[in-house]
C-alpha cells in the first residue's frame, strides 16, 4: 500500500503556520481574503456615517438628531395622513351623501360603513354602552332588539345627531314622571304597579301586592305613555314593559325605583362632535350589531 | 495507517510523488492558501492571485455550454409565457405577485398560507442535492449553480474581448496602452450590460412582464424596480465577474458541508493516481519504461490546472474550492489525445475504485447504496406528500370565530341570538356566490349583516368577512353550550366547506 499524505502538509519550505503549537499539533497560517479586510473597514467607515447621518447617540434627554432629521415617527404620520386622504377621497365624501337605504345595499360602502362605524363607535360610544355595545344598567344594550326611540337606521341615526334629552332643539325627549317622589302615588300603588308591569314581562313581582290594584294604578297613569297593552311607545322613548329587557333592573326593588322617581338617562347629541359620515357610519354599525330593525 | 497524519514538524518531508488516496478525509489545502504562501511577514490577510483559466473543448465543455444556454434561456424567457386565468386575473404563468399576495406557478396559484409548499420545496430542494451528492459529487456547482453558470458566460465574453489565457496574462502584465484601455472598457460594458439584463429579468417575475418593459422603458416604472435591478446588476457584476472562484471558496457554505454528504463510493471528478503517478514528461516516460522503471500516464503538462476556473490542482485529489466542472477532463483528454495515449487520467469515478486499482483489487460501481436509496426514498416522500396535497387541496375554504363578547344575546321575545364572523375564502379566480347554512341547532334561523346567507358574494381570488347571525328560540332545551356546524357550499360547483364552534346560551 503506498504511502498516503495531505497536499500542504507542513513540510521544508512550502508550509507556512502560525508559529503556535499545542502538543505538537501546530496552526497553519490561512490568510483571510484581503477584499474581505476591506470589507470590513467600508462597514466602519459606514457606521461613522451612519452615526451622523441618522438619530443614534442617546444622550441625558434626547438623543443626536443626526443631520437628515429623519424621524421614524414623523414617516408614520405622514404615512397615516396618506392612508387618510385616499380614504377621505375614496369613501367618507360618498358615505356622507349618500341615504342609509344606499349605504347598505352597496357592499362597498357598507364595508367601509361597519369599518368607520366600529373605530368610531371604541372612540366615542364604548365609554358608556361597552366595547361590545352590550351597555349595562341605565345603558341600553345596543346588541339587542329594544330600542326606545326606534331601531331602524335612520331612527337610530336621529338619536345618535341630536341625542336625548341633551339640551339639543332636536334631541328625543321622554319624561318618566317620579310618581313616589312627586307624591302622584303612594308606597303600596307603586308596589302594586310595580308588580304589575314585572308579571307582564314573566318576572317575580313585589311580595303581597295586588295585581288587580296594578292593573288599574297602570291603566290611570301609565297607559297614557305605555300604552294599554304597555308596549311600551317609541314616540316618546316609553319602553315596552312586557319583554324580558329592562334598561333600569327587573329586581321588584329596581323597578319600585324607577316608579317612585322617575328616569332621566342623558345621551349626548353627536351633531358638531362628528361629522355627518361618521355619524351615518355609526348608525350603521350599531344597526349592524344585530338587533336593529 | 492513519489517513490524516497531524501536523507534525517533527514529520519529514515526504517525497513529492508520494500518492493522494483520502476516502473521506477532506483536505485542508485551499487555492487561497496555496496562492498565499509564502508570505514572509506572516501577514493575515492575502491579496487574490487571479485566475486566468485556459479554453477547452471537450464533453464537459459541451454540456456546460448547453446547461447554460437552457438554464440561462428559462431564466430570461419565462417572464413572457402566458397563462390564460380569465378577466381581470393576471395572465402571466409565473407571477409572484408581492402586492396581491399570490404566488402564480401555471396552473397552481399560492396564496400566502400556502407558505408550507415554499417550505416542502426547499426540503425537497435540500434532499435533492443530497442526492446528487451522494451519487455524483458536486453536479450542482459545477452545472447548474447561478454562480457558474453566469462565472462561465463572463468567462466567456472575457475570452472573446481579450483573448485567451495567454493573451490576458499578457495584457494583466502590460503596463497601460489606449489599446489595454479599450480591450477593458469594452469588456466591462458588455459584462454591466449582462449583469443589467439578469436584475431586469428578475423583476419581471415580479409584475406583469410586458407591461413593467414599458414602463421601465419610458420611466415610470415603481421605484422598487430600478431599485431592484440595479442591486442585481451591482451583484452579478461584482459576483460573476470580480469574485468568481472566490464566491465559492470563501462566501458559499455548500463546499463545507461536502465531507458529510461525500463518501468513497460517489462519483467525482478524480485524477486517477493509480494511472498516473509517478508522473514525468513523455519523453522521460519512454526512456524510464525502456528501463523497466516505472511511469505513470500523467506527463505533468499543467493543462488541467490553467483549464481550472477555481485554480487548483486536481491532482492533489478531493478539494474543497474543487466545483467538479469536468473542465481538467476535457483539458487532459485533449492532451492525451494528442499524445496518443488513452483518455481517462481524470473522470468520474470514486475513490474506492481508486483504493481497489491500486491494490489490484476488482473495481466496482455502487449506486445504490444505504445512503443513496435513504435520501431517493426522502425526495420521494417529500414530493409524494407535496403533489398529493396540491392536488387534494380545496379551493373553498372558511374560518369561523365566535363573537367573544357578549356571548350571546337575549331578544325581546326570548330567542337567543349568537354572533359569528365568518371569513370565506374563494381561491378560484372567478367570484362565486356561496350558500351558507348551520347544521346541529333546531329551529335555527340565519341572518347575514349586508347580505343573504344562501348567496354570499366571494370576489375571485380573494377572502370576504361576513357577520352572521344565528337565532334560535329560547328554551330549557338550549344548553349554556351546544356544538353547531357551519357549512359552505358553493352551488355552481358542490364544493364547500364546513367549520365547527359553538352556540351560546343562558
Amino acid at each position: 500500500m503506498p504511502q498516503t499524505t495531505l497536499p500542504g502538509e507542513p513540510d521544508s519550505g512550502t508550509s507556512h503556520t502560525t508559529g503556535h503549537e499545542w502538543d505538537g499539533i501546530s496552526e497553519y497560517n490561512n490568510p483571510l481574503p484581503r477584499w474581505w479586510l476591506y470589507t470590513l473597514y467600508a462597514t466602519v467607515i459606514w457606521s461613522f456615517g451612519y452615526w451622523v447621518a441618522y438619530p443614534a447617540w442617546p444622550l441625558v434627554s434626547g438623543y443626536t438628531a443626526g443631520v437628515l432629521g429623519y424621524s421614524q415617527r414623523d414617516s408614520v404620520l405622514a404615512e397615516v395622513d396618506g392612508v387618510r386622504a385616499v380614504r377621505d377621497a375614496r369613501g367618507q365624501a360618498q358615505l356622507a351623501s349618500v341615504p342609509i337605504a344606499e349605504i347598505r345595499a352597496d357592499p362597498a360602502l357598507l364595508r367601509l360603513a361597519l369599518a368607520t362605524g366600529k373605530a368610531a363607535f371604541g372612540d366615542n360610544c364604548a365609554g358608556c354602552h361597552g366595547g361590545s355595545a352590550t351597555g349595562r344598567t341605565g345603558y341600553p344594550n345596543l346588541q339587542d332588539d329594544d330600542w326606545l326611540w326606534g331601531g331602524t337606521p335612520e331612527e337610530i341615526e336621529r338619536t345618535i345627531r341630536y341625542g336625548a334629552r341633551s339640551g339639543h332643539g332636536e334631541a328625543r325627549i321622554g319624561d318618566m314622571p317620579a310618581f313616589g317622589r312627586d307624591g302622584v302615588l303612594a308606597r303600596a300603588e307603586i308596589e302594586a304597579v310595580a308588580s304589575y308591569v314585572l308579571s307582564l314581562s314573566g318576572k317575580p313581582g313585589v311580595p303581597g301586592a295586588s295585581q288587580e290594584k296594578g292593573a288599574e294604578v297602570f291603566a290611570g297613569n301609565c297607559a297614557a305613555c305605555h300604552g294599554e297593552g304597555a308596549k311600551g311607545n317609541p314616540e316618546m322613548g316609553a319602553p315596552n314593559l312586557t319583554d324580558p329587557i329592562w334598561l333600569y333592573g327587573s329586581s321588584p326593588q329596581q323597578v319600585v325605583t324607577t316608579v317612585g322617581n322617575g328616569r332621566k338617562g342623558v345621551m349626548p347629541a353627536w351633531e358638531g362632535r362628528l361629522d355627518p359620515a361618521t355619524i351615518k357610519s355609526l348608525a350603521v354599525y350599531v344597526h349592524g350589531l344585530g338587533g336593529g330593525k | 495507517m492513519s489517513q490524516i497524519e497531524p501536523a507534525r514538524k517533527s514529520v519529514p518531508p515526504k517525497p513529492r510523488s508520494t500518492t493522494v488516496l483520502s476516502g473521506r478525509t477532506k483536505k485542508f489545502g485551499t487555492a487561497a492558501t496555496r496562492t498565499a504562501i509564502p508570505d514572509p511577514n506572516g501577514a493575515l490577510y492575502a491579496a487574490r492571485r487571479k485566475i486566468q483559466p485556459q479554453a477547452v473543448r471537450g464533453t464537459f465543455r459541451t454540456v456546460k455550454w448547453a446547461i447554460l444556454a437552457v438554464t440561462l434561456g428559462i431564466y430570461y424567457l419565462v417572464p413572457f409565457l402566458r397563462w390564460d386565468r380569465g378577466p381581470g386575473e393576471p395572465s402571466q404563468a409565473v407571477l409572484l405577485d408581492l402586492d396581491r399576495g399570490r404566488f402564480h406557478f401555471f396552473a397552481i396559484e399560492l396564496w400566502p398560507q400556502d407558505v408550507t409548499y415554499v417550505m416542502g420545496l426547499l426540503i425537497l430542494a435540500a434532499f435533492t442535492l443530497f442526492l446528487m451528492n451522494a451519487v455524483a459529487g458536486r453536479v450542482w456547482c459545477g452545472y447548474l449553480c447561478p454562480q457558474t453558470v453566469w462565472t462561465d458566460l463572463f468567462l466567456a465574453v472575457e475570452r472573446l474581448i481579450e483573448g485567451d489565457r495567454r493573451e490576458r496574462l499578457r495584457l494583466d502584465a502590460a503596463p497601460w496602452s489606449m489599446e489595454k484601455v479599450r480591450l477593458r472598457t469594452t469588456k466591462h460594458a458588455v459584462w454591466l450590460l449582462i449583469a443589467w439584463w439578469t436584475g431586469g429579468a428578475w423583476v419581471l417575475y415580479f409584475a406583469d412582464a410586458p407591461t413593467l418593459v414599458g414602463q421601465l422603458a419610458t420611466l415610470r416604472a415603481p421605484t422598487a424596480a430600478y431599485v431592484a435591478i440595479l442591486t442585481l446588476t451591482a451583484t452579478t457584476y461584482l459576483l460573476a465577474g470580480h469574485m468568481r472562484e472566490q464566491v465559492c471558496t470563501y462566501m458559499c457554505p455548500w463546499p463545507r458541508i461536502q465531507g458529510s454528504l461525500t463518501d468513497e463510493h460517489s462519483l467525482n471528478i478524480l485524477y486517477r493516481v493509480d494511472r498516473g503517478e509517478p508522473r514525468t514528461s513523455a519523453k522521460k516516460t519512454a526512456v524510464l519504461r525502456a528501463a523497466g522503471q516505472p511511469a505513470g500516464g500523467c506527463v505533468d503538462c499543467f493543462a488541467c490546472v490553467t483549464a481550472c476556473p477555481a485554480g487548483i490542482d486536481i491532482r492533489e485529489g478531493l478539494q474543497m474550492d474543487c466545483i467538479q466542472c469536468g473542465l481538467c477532463v476535457d483539458a487532459c483528454d485533449t492532451v492525451m489525445g494528442k499524445l496518443g495515449r488513452p483518455a481517462g487520467l481524470i473522470g468520474y469515478d470514486t475513490e474506492a475504485n481508486v483504493r481497489c486499482r491500486a491494490e489490484g483489487r476488482p473495481t466496482s460501481l455502487r449506486i445504490v447504496r444505504p445512503r443513496t436509496v435513504v435520501y431517493g426514498l426522502l425526495v420521494a416522500g417529500v414530493g409524494g406528500l407535496m403533489l398529493q396535497s396540491l392536488a387534494t387541496r380545496s379551493l373553498t375554504g372558511m374560518s369561523v370565530l365566535h363573537d367573544r363578547n357578549p356571548l350571546f344575546v337575549t331578544l325581546s321575545d326570548g330567542t337567543i341570538r349568537n354572533g359569528y364572523t365568518v371569513r370565506l375564502i374563494n381561491k378560484r379566480p372567478v367570484e362565486r356566490h356561496l350558500s351558507l347554512s348551520v347544521e346541529g341547532l333546531p329551529d335555527a334561523r340565519v341572518e347575514v349583516v349586508g347580505g343573504t346567507p344562501d348567496r354570499l358574494p366571494v370576489p375571485s381570488d380573494a377572502t370576504q368577512e361576513f357577520r352572521v347571525l344565528v337565532f334560535a328560540p329560547g328554551g330549557a332545551r338550549l344548553g349554556p353550550s351546544l356544538p353547531v356546524a357551519f357549512r359552505i357550499t358553493d352551488p355552481a360547483s358542490g364544493e364547500g366547506a364546513v367549520a365547527t364552534d359553538h352556540f351560546k346560551a343562558p
